[in-house]
């Protein structure tokens, strides 16, 4: 059998649930954060960029350079490295701004 | 638990609040309008439950001070035991740590204190009052994004923020696939995912060695670790080498790994270019010479879905800088914290430990925060806190951190990289300014330094504050010469909303759960010093 990340630390999670992004499911494992489940997925944006308007996701993974902003359940700006997946959450991709809410 | 409850009647300090633990979180959620109110005093906040904090908060709780240790995560352990969360069922977490049994240990100390842990806490500033105590602002939540802010009242203050990763931009680092080293560590020890599959890693210092036997462990092809020093400038230092055998078994124990992966180690070699239109489908490595430049001709393609990336990292002190800590140099031409035999900042009543201090790894942070847990019970105490094992301690730290010089000198990124930037390569990502424009502010418009090159270009304007691109703007900004350390001015440590400076207009209320304010700490140079002179 391949290694694996779960294979290797012996993990036996709780059951998987879904999230969504832009609309299509993706799995989550329960203490994952959203950008895990993302990467899970194989799925690496999820934002594109104010002025090139080129694709971006996680980069630091620990909440330092905020490339892996989205939209979450309507509210953009996440960390989506920091912010735990939860059953339904729906995320979409964030274009430029959101709406800067967290006002800097 | 409290100093008063705990210590001998000898014990020179007042009483502290009463019975903090657990109440943090309920005051916080109870109140109307937290941002304006404080929490529940205590003799010690710590920010940051890595390593350095973890120790730093149990030394200080065993001696009896009541400590408050917060941090941004929702488990201790930092970047560095970082781990799943629990409901991911990790049976054997060690499996991707090195020296496991230190971080159990800790957190077994940490289970039977006092300590109040008190997690998704962003500290975002730190200040110094009147009367000489302290108080944190945080935001709290997952992400800071929580409608409690806090803030919380101590007699004494121990930073032990840790360290984030230093960049160096080249063309295509910008494509999604490329992502930080420690980046790829962090999201594989908590998330237990890989950004790919073929993932070449690449930067400069130990870290890379250490993640690229972990990737390789959880299954990730890794076709190349590109280092861009050469080894060899540890044999210069021979002594800091002999007196710090753990460092070269740690090193023995990663590089043992990567050869049962058959796992090629390039030295002198960088990533100078990524290639693929939406994500990374092959990287050029070449050759450096001594500066760091690339060398013509020796570019080489390896095909990979990721990168995996990293030049070492930068210690995280904003919130001692923007109090008025003094910084040292470090020989890698990032800044620490300046700090004296015990751990004490320039700023009294404000300790650091760890990489706060320059980067020297988990053990040497340990052993920081252990000494300053002890120095600072022994200045609140105003008694003497077991004089031998401070000794020890000391010899231990000063002993790994002249080790951590010699790595910081061997992996400072030599001027030449520069080399790699075309005109287009943005920057910096948040505010996507390219080399070009930098290149232009400097030679046209007579920028000499990264703050100039800030206000004429915005690089180091965007969410990160120039966290990613500091490094990168102060050498194009130098233009050959020696670089300024960039600045670590921030005047947030972390974003934050509008609405909670807007509710900071008043003084400290009287804590609710004290008998008053605390005193403030004494003078340093009583009798209290835990060290024989
Ligand atoms: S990946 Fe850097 S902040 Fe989330």
């Amino acid at each position: 059998m391949a290694r694996t990340p779960i294979g290797l630390v012996g993990a036996q999670p709780d059951p998987p649930f879904e999230i969504t992004f832009d609309g299509r499911p993706v799995p989550a494992l329960p203490g994952q954060t959203l950008a895990a489940a993302l990467w899970g997925a194989g799925i690496l944006a999820w934002r594109t960029t104010r002025d090139g308007g080129r694709p971006r996701g996680a980069f630091c993974g620990i909440g330092q350079c905020y490339d892996c902003l989205a939209t979450v359940n309507g509210e953009p700006n996440r960390r989506a490295c920091l912010v735990p997946a939860r059953p339904g959450d729906a995320i979409t991709t964030q274009e430029g701004h959101g709406h800067d809410r967290l006002g800097v | 638990m409290t100093a008063s409850a705990s210590e001998p009647d000898d014990v020179a300090g007042p009483p502290s609040a009463s019975e903090p633990k657990g109440s943090a979180g309920t005051v916080a959620d109870s109140l109307p309008d937290a941002a304006r109110r404080s929490d529940v005093s205590y003799d010690l906040v710590v920010v940051g439950a890595g390593s350095a904090g973890l120790a730093g908060a149990v030394a200080a709780s065993e001696l009896g001070l009541s400590v408050a240790l917060l941090d941004s995560s929702t488990q201790p352990g930092g970047q560095f035991y970082r781990h799943p969360a629990p409901t991911l069922g990790a049976v054997r977490p060690e499996a991707l740590h090195h020296d496991w049994s230190a971080f159990a240990d800790l957190r077994r100390r940490l289970d039977a204190s006092g300590v109040d842990h008190l997690t998704g806490h962003h500290v975002w500033s730190v200040a110094k009052e009147t009367d000489g105590t302290w108080t944190a602002h945080a935001l709290t939540g997952a992400d800071g994004s929580a409608d409690a802010p806090v803030r919380i009242g101590a007699r004494a203050l121990l930073l032990a923020t840790g360290a984030y990763e230093r960049q160096l931009p080249f063309p295509g680092w910008t494509l999604p696939g490329v992502v930080g080293a420690g980046g790829a560590q962090a999201m594989l020890k908590s998330g237990l995912v890989l950004p790919g599959r073929r993932i070449v890693v690449a930067g400069s210092g130990p870290l890379l060695l250490a993640v690229a036997s972990s990737l390789a462990s959880a299954g990730a092809r890794v076709p190349a670790v590109v280092e861009a020093a050469g080894y060899l400038r540890y044999g210069r230092t021979p002594r800091a080498l002999v007196t710090n055998p753990r460092k070269a078994v740690e090193a023995l124990v990663h590089a043992a790994a990567l050869a049962r992966h058959r796992v090629p180690v390039r030295l002198r070699s960088a990533v100078t270019e990524v290639h693929g239109t939406d994500r990374v489908e092959a990287v050029t490595v070449s050759r450096l010479d001594r500066d760091w430049r690339p060398v013509r001709g020796t570019g080489r393609r390896i095909a990979c879905d990721a990168l995996a990336v990293g030049h070492g990292l930068v210690p995280q002190i904003e919130l001692a800088v923007a109090v008025g800590c003094s910084t040292r140099a470090l020989p890698d031409g990032t800044l620490g914290l300046a700090l004296d035999a015990l751990q004490e900042s320039s700023v009294p009543g404000l300790w650091a430990a760890g990489e706060t201090g320059g980067v020297g790894g988990a053990e040497l942070a340990r052993a920081e925060g252990e000494l300053a847990g002890r120095a600072i019970a022994a200045r609140l105490l105003g008694r003497r806190t077991g004089v031998g094992a401070t000794a020890g301690l000391r010899r231990r730290r000063d002993r790994m951190r002249a080790f951590a010089d010699v790595m910081s000198a061997a992996h400072a990124p030599g001027p030449g990289w520069t080399g790699w930037l075309t005109d287009d390569t943005d920057v910096c990502r948040c505010e996507e300014v390219p080399a070009g424009r930098v290149r232009e502010a400097v030679a046209e418009l007579g920028a000499r330094d990264a703050r100039t090159v800030k206000l004429l270009t915005r690089a180091g304007m965007g969410w990160c504050q120039g966290r990613m691109c500091g490094t990168a703007v102060s050498c194009l900004a130098a233009d050959g010469a020696t670089p300024e350390p960039p600045s670590e001015r921030r005047p947030f440590a972390v974003p934050v909303p509008l609405a909670v400076l807007a509710a900071l207009d008043g003084p400290l209320d009287p804590t609710p759960a004290s008998d008053g304010p605390p005193d403030p700490i004494p003078a340093s140079d009583g009798p209290t010093d835990p060290v024989p002179s």
